[in-house]
């Protein structure tokens, strides 16, 4: 059969590459509103430097989260089993990441609506581990995801889970998070730069740098270790046009094969590298002080790259089992039915432009940067 | 508690939780576009100030909804895994179409709503407000297509290759009639919240005299507003007892607490004190035909009661069984053409044999007394659904006649003639919330005891998390949400105490007439 654009397959690795653009989109878009918020005690030093960081999310932090939302509703459409194992073995964790993102709308709506600095203080500490935990918690999953998680199937696709949740906090995993919460910080400097003016662009610049080196260190450092973390490989299969059953299919385990795609398909390559050299123009313009759009652009790229090679390492599993290394989930046998990705395939590609045309629209009608007499001028309104 | 109770009380607690703002915000919004259409049109700055000072607590609402919505998604995910395995090909679409179709849609307006007044005109500010209203009705309208799945599950059907439902026809998913009725009934619940609201809070002001030309004007636009969705709420609240007549039988037997089919046309029985052991319903108060109309639109048609129905379905169970059977047997013996023959005759009844799997793991051996057990679990907790039930519907009424008064008042000019009814208006903000959460238990405590109607039972939905977990994230939850609701009850009060000054932008020449705070 010919790869028509409503095969199986097809569909298939399309909503695996929807998958990733999704996950991307989470990260750049609801991302920098994260490293806004871990920089917040950092570069605003006092009360109206502080507001005006916030209010440079202000407008656009509850579209941006949306991406998270239509993350999870897309797995769970186009990926079920995925949705399932993945939020159910993460339970605590994922506990800690919801307490700490609605700790960030409300800090954002209540913060300023009370002029006592110890109610302020209580917010900021609130609004920094709204964005501080969200992204450890982000690279902690994909630290997991990368090395297998332990769960298991019955025949009835009944899912057991062998895992604790201080078992999540491995050392490879930690390193992801720490990885993840320097490239959303390099991305919130980056955004900061653009927003505002003078000393906090200045201090926003100076954490960017920081942040930026930090990250090429650790993903490199990220790079070795997994060299030598264990891979799966798929021995027998169903096909890729085969039900979305993980039982059909056996699974090897590869030890020291975390990476093997790359040697096999070498222009996987270019993920990595996005990675890093997104990160280093970045962190080079923020060193220049100039075209900061485009430095913020730099980043973006970069954290679309550490994300795809995520996606690139593991493909074509989406998640393996530790504990029975079979019942891994793969881009085979864990979507939805065709006549499902099928209908999302046509329902996404008609909304996300428009979607994304009124989001530049938004973002166009709030150029410019935010000062303190704009604030003063909208003490009500403004957060 | 085991980690059903548990997962139960958790999704239940946070959905009610949840549920204390999406209301309002559904409501809320439409106002604000009627005031900001009066503004633009009219060219009055104090419908403008009027747009911003509800807005204003419009905001603070919105943002307790999107904060616990989340919640909620993940939920499914984290606590109902099995549901998502078994389902997620149908259920999840419309919950990825409402994230895209309309949360954005809302969330990305809403920032421009409160910055863009400078940065944009009159018109440009209007169609924000209006595309921020849209959006919040639309993410009503797919999240209902996806919860009317749960009610009337249609348009899919079970693959034994994949051991889950599956689409078959998705237009069937997207037009359920459930969801119709759904919609319109829970969007005018909204409605008739955002206008109580706004009443109540105009009548304080009233009370107080305080801001008389924001109150009037505010009082007038949520009587009228208010009086509309009222009745359309009773009058499509009853086009919902006309689908579930049809597709969940069970529900409404166990709403009237009618425990025998009745020779038809079938009476409605206004109050009564149901007795559960004795299958009974004692000091019954009844009215001849009404249940068979509204529940047959008809007065020939039968409305089934408890006991027969719980005849049916063991009958169904019985079935369901021959389908458990043959596909237990297709695990070792896979694609034989008799097993897949013998499991789609009976398949329909799959999930009724799924009854069985807490009387006996293996299904086929249940005997004749777990059968009869499975049965009757079927039936949902008649009395709290008879109760809750009354009380909404009483609070229907009084939506209408108290809106109609306040239309009558306002038609007249004399919104201000009364105290007394001022204060009747100040005492029932918190009514529509009662109402809207007694609603949403009488239509998911009506379910139990299914997630999806008929296809599989809730106690085999849950995830494999220990008890323990869910114990720490309902406790976390309880604490957690506690905090917010006082924080939030503390802005909102402390805002609408405040009152609307300082929310002007230009000099107040219509204000200045006004008393201040």
């Amino acid at each position: 059969m010919g790869m028509g654009i409503f095969d199986y397959e097809f569909l298939r690795l399309l909503w695996w590459a929807v998958l990733g653009i999704l996950l991307i989109g989470i990260a750049v878009m609801d991302g920098f509103d994260l490293g806004v918020a871990i920089l917040l005690p950092i570069v605003g030093q006092t009360d109206m430097e502080r507001r005006i960081v916030i209010n440079t999310v202000g407008p656009v932090w509850e579209g941006n989260q949306v991406w998270l939302i239509l993350g999870g509703g897309a797995i769970f459409a186009a990926w079920p089993p995925l949705y399932a194992v993945a939020f159910s073995g993460f339970y605590l964790a994922m506990l800690l990441l919801l307490c700490s993102l609605i700790l960030r709308p409300v800090g954002f709506k209540f913060r300023s609506k009370v002029a006592a600095p110890a109610w302020r203080a209580v917010w900021d500490g609130a609004l920094f581990l709204g964005g501080f935990v969200p992204a450890l918690v982000y690279g902690v999953a994909f630290g997991n995801v990368l090395q297998g998680m332990p769960f298991r199937f019955d025949q009835t696709l009944r899912l057991t889970y062998e895992g604790s949740f201080w078992a999540l906090f491995n050392p490879f995993a930690l390193l992801c998070g720490l990885v993840s919460v320097a490239m959303l910080t390099m991305h919130g400097a980056a955004y900061l730069a653009c927003k505002t003016a003078g000393d906090i662009r200045d201090r926003a610049r100076r954490a960017g740098t920081l942040a930026g080196i930090t990250l090429v260190v650790l993903f490199v450092f990220g790079g070795l270790w997994a060299a030598r973390l264990d891979g799966y490989a798929i021995t027998a299969f169903a096909g890729t046009e085969g039900p979305s059953n993980p039982l059909l299919k056996q699974v090897a385990r590869v030890p020291g094969g975390l990476l093997m795609n790359y040697s096999a398909y070498p222009w996987m390559m270019a993920a990595p590298l996005l990675g890093l050299a997104g990160a280093a123009t970045s962190v080079l313009l923020a060193r220049l002080g100039r075209r900061p759009v485009l430095a913020f652009l730099a980043s973006g790229l970069s954290v679309a790259g550490v994300i795809a090679t995520a996606g690139c390492s593991l493909f074509p599993f989406l998640l393996p089992s530790s504990l029975v290394p079979k019942a891994g989930l793969t881009v085979w046998d864990a979507s939805s039915s065709r006549l499902t990705l099928a209908i999302m395939a046509v329902v996404t590609a008609v909304l996300l432009p428009i979607v994304l045309a009124y989001t530049a629209w938004v973002y166009r009608v709030l150029r410019g940067t935010v000062t303190a007499e704009q604030i003063n001028a909208d003490e009500h309104t403004a957060y | 508690m085991d980690v059903v109770e548990l997962s139960r009380l958790q999704f239940g607690l946070t959905a009610m939780y949840h549920f204390l703002f999406v209301p309002l915000t559904l409501g809320l919004s439409i106002i604000l576009a009627i005031m900001e259409s009066i503004y633009v049109t009219t060219g009055r700055t104090i419908w403008r100030d009027m747009v911003r000072f509800w807005g204003m607590l419009f905001g603070i609402n919105f943002a307790m909804g999107v904060a616990t919505g989340i919640t909620l998604e993940f939920q499914f995910g984290t606590n109902w895994a099995y549901y998502s395995q078994y389902v997620g090909d149908v259920f999840g679409a419309p919950l990825a179409i409402e994230g895209l179709m309309a949360f954005f849609l809302e969330a990305t307006f809403v920032g421009l709503f409160f910055f863009g007044w400078s940065r944009l005109t009159r018109v440009q500010h209007l169609i924000v407000t209006i595309l921020m209203a849209l959006g919040s009705n639309l993410s009503a309208l797919w999240i209902l297509i996806a919860n009317a799945w749960m009610q009337n599950p249609i348009g899919a059907q079970f693959n034994v290759d994949t051991m889950r439902m599956e689409v078959t026809d998705f237009a069937a998913v997207v037009f359920n009639p459930v969801a119709q009725s759904k919609f319109v009934h829970t969007v005018s619940a909204g409605y008739v919240t955002g206008a109580m609201f706004v009443l109540s809070i105009s009548a304080f002001y009233l009370l107080r005299g305080r801001h008389r030309g924001l109150a009037i004007r505010s009082m007038t636009v949520a009587a009228s507003f208010g009086l509309a969705s009222a009745l359309s709420v009773v009058v499509l609240g009853d086009e919902s007892g006309y689908t579930a007549g049809l597709n969940q039988r069970m529900k409404i037997a166990a709403i009237e607490a009618e425990w025998q089919t009745e020779p038809a046309p079938a009476s409605f029985t206004v109050i009564g004190l149901p007795d559960v052991a004795a299958r009974t319903t004692h000091y019954a108060v009844r009215v001849p035909w009404v249940l068979g109309l509204i529940a047959t639109r008809s007065i020939d048609g039968e409305v089934a009661g408890i006991g027969n129905l719980v005849t049916e379905a063991e009958q169904r169970i019985r079935d369901g069984m021959i389908a458990y059977g043959a596909l237990r047997d297709l695990h070792t013996h896979r694609g034989d053409p008799a097993l897949l023959e013998r499991f789609h005759a009976h398949a329909a009844n799959l999930g009724y044999a799924l009854l069985l799997k807490r009387y006996a793991p293996e299904v086929t051996d249940a005997t004749d007394a777990q059968v009869k057990a499975a049965a009757w679990d079927t039936v949902p907790a008649v009395v709290p659904l008879f109760f809750s039930f009354r009380v909404m519907v009483g609070l229907g009424f009084w939506f209408i006649a108290l809106f109609g008064l306040m239309f009558w008042r306002a038609s007249v000019r004399q919104l201000e003639r009364s105290r007394a009814v001022l204060w009747v208006c100040l005492y029932s903000l918190p009514l529509p919330w009662i109402a809207a959460e007694l609603g949403w238990y009488v239509a998911e405590g009506g379910r139990q005891p299914w997630t999806i109607d008929g296809v599989l039972p809730t106690f085999l939905s849950v995830s494999g998390n220990a008890a323990s977990d869910v114990m720490i994230s309902l406790a976390a939850f309880v604490v957690f949400y506690s905090v917010l609701l006082v924080v939030e009850l503390y802005l909102m009060v402390r805002t609408i105490r405040h009152g609307p000054d300082g929310f002007t932008m230009a000099p107040r020449g219509t204000l200045a007439h006004e008393g201040g705070a």
